[in-house]
């Protein structure tokens, strides 16, 4: 491995493990702020015990993403130097909006909010955890404007050696933001159902005393997760078809298709020979990648080969514009797969709810504590394809990953910093997940304020 | 005025906002094994920042990113060449952030004990580097005319910016005290004065120990003569007068002096960097300036007109959360941390 290589892993590396704390948080803060403000509107203590409860594993959680938050700006300057000098004109700004516009209102209320509970008036305290949640969720759509740069790039203009901003305006109106960003928080939503109805499932197996506050909690995060996985699954859809329209080739590589078809088929399972790049074995459904695509079952759907000679005549001869085509491929599989399973347990578990027979589904309880791992499943092998799916591309179309890293940051030196990075965030993982489990496990400890006025 | 100008000063103070807010952060953490004799005296300290140290930290994030979007060639020649530096300082960071929200929720003295290590390490560290990192800007490194940083690790130790990373640590230090000696109670409060009143003298040595250092190692004299002006003048004066205040025992009047310290004197540093951001030491031609490295006029000028904006509007609320958690922490109060 060279220090390409490892620069490339360790932004993989990096990269997915803060993202296993982004979506808890994004979904996480508007559930606590709707709890709370129900407490709020309700005066009812459930709301006020529940609001602490999430929050405290909400905290837990917020710190790691937080911290390893700082690595992802700092990486592209220090592994990715000539990416920011070829893109910092456009890539920078958002990222700085993000940290004035979206990190000061986050940090700061949350702050506020963990500190603040009978030290602050009432309303005021509602009002930070509200501005968590905002803040949470326009950091997230200022990452996103950069992510979106880097898979359709827009608004720019080649001058001096460099991409630079010609309009801001199509900058942070990108078609693909459009599709992206909702997919995000609706995963986001997703995760803190799932999150919070394992949680849920767990007590209530074990008919703890706190099994009216696991009851609530659970009816509350079963319409969540509906409501997040559902729009997850419509916008993932459309998400696919701008993807097919800007990004062919990454639909083609996800999909294992290699020739063009028209009608095309999805795949339900491809085994190809990965190194001759053809098809061994494939059982596709006619014509549905086509409806995937298009809305209709016929289309053409460009495969693998047809877009590589295409990229050739665009982007210059002799260069490889293929994705690792076998990892797009199946992380799409398991992407789809996660979501799926989800949309169905969300679907039975609102039923459950809506007989308000929740509580007495043992088996389904059961199923719902091991399911806490699929939003996660689904999140990270979103981000696999949508990144390794847009190779060898930094950014589409205009520089590629090899010309991007940074040439004076040796081998040794990478690969030193990733074997301190895995080290340290294995250990933090490891005490991340100890102090979740034992809070989860705890269960609501909170006594309610002997002042605290209780509605008559 | 220009632009380039323009983010500049803004980036400048971006950094004096992190350097006198995180200041004290990193003071109180690496006070925190001395002062804290007592597991509640230890979350007494902490919590004095509980509050606080998350947002004050945002101000290195915007900081970063404002220097990616106004100067990428500053971001990309500083982050890859001080490479190991910038990858100690966030390994500490992390463990330290971490280390705030985790300590406490757990009884374990063994795992209070290894998250008290990081929150020492993790300001300790920082505070030195940030120190040594300010000093390479100024004095400089190998940066070829590609602007590529051209060599290792040990080109940023030197003995000028070696007395940078002490002068940081050393006023981090005094600031902490003279923090904790306004924000606590009880025994704690009596430890951060009586620390304040003995840290005065390295923060002073150090000082002098600097002033000297920028005559003798940076081009300083050339740039301005034997008489430095009323800006550096300005600092020394408020060091001074942090040092009288904190042996009249005016714990609320030090902390003022010693903010305008800080202030003043990083005032003064940007001032003799400009208009330079990154000054290479093989060649002056080959100086990343606000001119050569700098984003292009329509991205300067967005850019501008948001930080216009939201600059005001963060000072105004981060402000109100101070004055929200402005009483004093106490031992036997309720502590979050």
């Amino acid at each position: 491995m060279d220090a390409l290589d490892l620069a490339r892993l360790q932004f993989a590396a990096t990269t997915v493990y803060h993202f296993f704390f982004v979506p808890l948080t994004l979904g996480l803060a508007i559930l606590l702020a709707i709890m709370q403000t129900a407490y709020w509107r309700t005066n009812n203590p459930l709301y006020r015990r529940m609001a602490q409860f999430w929050g405290k594993l909400f905290v837990i959680n917020f710190a790691m993403g937080v911290v390893t938050g700082i690595v992802q700006e700092f990486q592209f300057g220090m592994n990715w130097s000539e990416y920011s000098r070829f893109m910092g004109d456009i890539f920078g700004a958002p990222l700085a909006i993000e940290a004035l516009v979206a990190f000061f209102l986050e940090s700061t209320f949350l702050g506020v909010w963990i500190f603040g509970w009978d030290r602050l008036p009432k309303g005021v305290h509602l009002f930070s955890i509200w501005m968590v949640a905002l803040g949470a969720n326009i950091s997230a759509l200022w990452i996103l404007i950069a992510n979106s740069f880097m898979q359709q790039p827009v608004g720019y203009v080649l001058r001096g050696g460099r991409a630079e901003m010609d309009s801001f305006w199509e900058l942070i109106t990108n078609p693909n933001i459009a599709v992206q960003y909702p997919h995000v928080i609706a995963s986001g939503i997703t995760t803190a159902g799932f999150f919070v109805l394992g949680i849920s499932a767990w007590h209530l197996l074990r008919k703890t005393e706190h099994h009216e506050f696991f009851a609530h909690s659970a009816r509350m995060a079963a319409v969540y997760a509906t409501i997040g996985v559902v729009a997850v699954t419509l916008v993932g859809h459309s998400q696919a078809q701008h993807m097919v329209e800007t990004q062919p080739m990454k639909m083609a590589a996800a999909e294992g298709l290699f020739e063009s078809e028209d009608p095309a088929g999805l795949s339900l399972l491809t085994i190809g020979d990965w190194e001759q790049r053809r098809e061994v074995f494939s059982i596709r459904i006619p014509g549905a990648l086509s409806f995937l695509s298009y809305n209709r079952f016929e289309g053409e759907v460009r495969g693998i080969h047809d877009l590589q000679a295409e990229y050739e005549a665009t982007y210059g001869e002799g260069q490889n514009y293929i994705p690792p085509v076998a990892f797009t491929y199946w992380n799409f599989r398991a992407m789809v797969g996660a979501g799926l399973l989800m949309l169905a347990l969300a679907l039975y578990a609102l039923v459950q709810v809506l007989r308000d027979r929740l509580p007495q589904q043992r088996r389904f309880l059961r199923l719902l504590v091991y399911a806490i791992a699929l939003p996660y499943i689904a999140n990270t092998a979103g981000w696999f394809m949508t990144e390794v799916g847009r190779q060898p591309w930094i950014v589409f179309g205009l520089q590629r990953v090899e010309d991007a890293v940074s040439p004076n940051v040796t081998t040794e030196m990478v690969a030193l910093s990733l074997v301190l990075f895995v080290l340290l965030y294995g250990v933090l993982m490891a005490a991340d997940v100890y102090l979740l489990a034992k809070f989860g496990r705890l269960g609501p400890t909170e006594a309610i304020p002997a002042a605290e006025p209780v509605a008559a | 005025m220009n632009l380039q100008d323009v983010w500049f000063i803004l980036i400048s103070v971006l950094f004096i906002g992190f350097f006198f807010l995180e200041g004290f952060d990193f003071g109180v953490g690496i006070l925190m094994p001395f002062l804290g004799k007592t597991d509640a005296e230890r979350r007494q300290i902490i919590n004095t920042i509980g509050p606080h140290w998350d947002a004050n930290e945002v101000w290195l994030i915007t900081a970063g990113g404002a220097v990616f979007a106004a100067f990428p060639h500053w971001y990309a020649t500083l982050f890859s060449g001080f490479y190991l530096a910038l990858m100690v300082i966030l390994l500490a960071l992390i463990a330290r952030g971490v280390a705030f929200e985790f300590r406490s929720k757990d009884e374990n003295p063994t795992w209070r004990r290894t998250w008290d290590w990081a929150i020492f390490i993790g300001s300790l560290l920082p505070a030195v580097l940030f120190g040594v990192a300010f000093g390479a800007f100024i004095e400089g490194v190998p940066i070829d005319q590609d602007k590529h940083f051209v060599g290792n690790f040990f080109d940023l130790i030197s003995p000028y910016t070696l007395i940078c990373g002490l002068a940081a640590l050393a006023i981090f230090a005094l600031h902490g005290s003279i923090f904790l000696a306004l924000k606590t109670e009880g025994a704690v409060r009596e430890k951060a004065e009586r620390a304040a009143q003995v840290l005065w003298v390295p923060a002073l040595i150090i000082s002098v120990v600097l002033a000297i250092a920028n005559y003798a190692y940076i081009d300083i004299f050339e740039k301005v003569g034997v008489n430095p002006g009323v800006m550096p003048v300005a600092s020394a004066a408020a060091l001074l007068a942090t040092v009288y205040f904190v042996r009249s025992r005016q714990f609320g009047w030090s902390f003022v002096a010693m903010g305008a310290t800080i202030v003043l004197s990083l005032i003064t540093y940007f001032w003799f960097l400009y208009p330079n951001v990154l000054v290479s030491s093989l060649d002056e031609a080959y100086n990343l300036t606000v001119h050569n490295s700098s984003s292009s006029q329509y991205t300067l000028q967005v850019m501008t007109v948001v930080a216009l904006i939201f600059v005001p509007v963060v000072l105004f609320y981060q402000g109100w959360s101070y004055w929200a958690f402005r009483k004093r922490v106490r031992a036997d109060g309720h502590l979050e941390y």
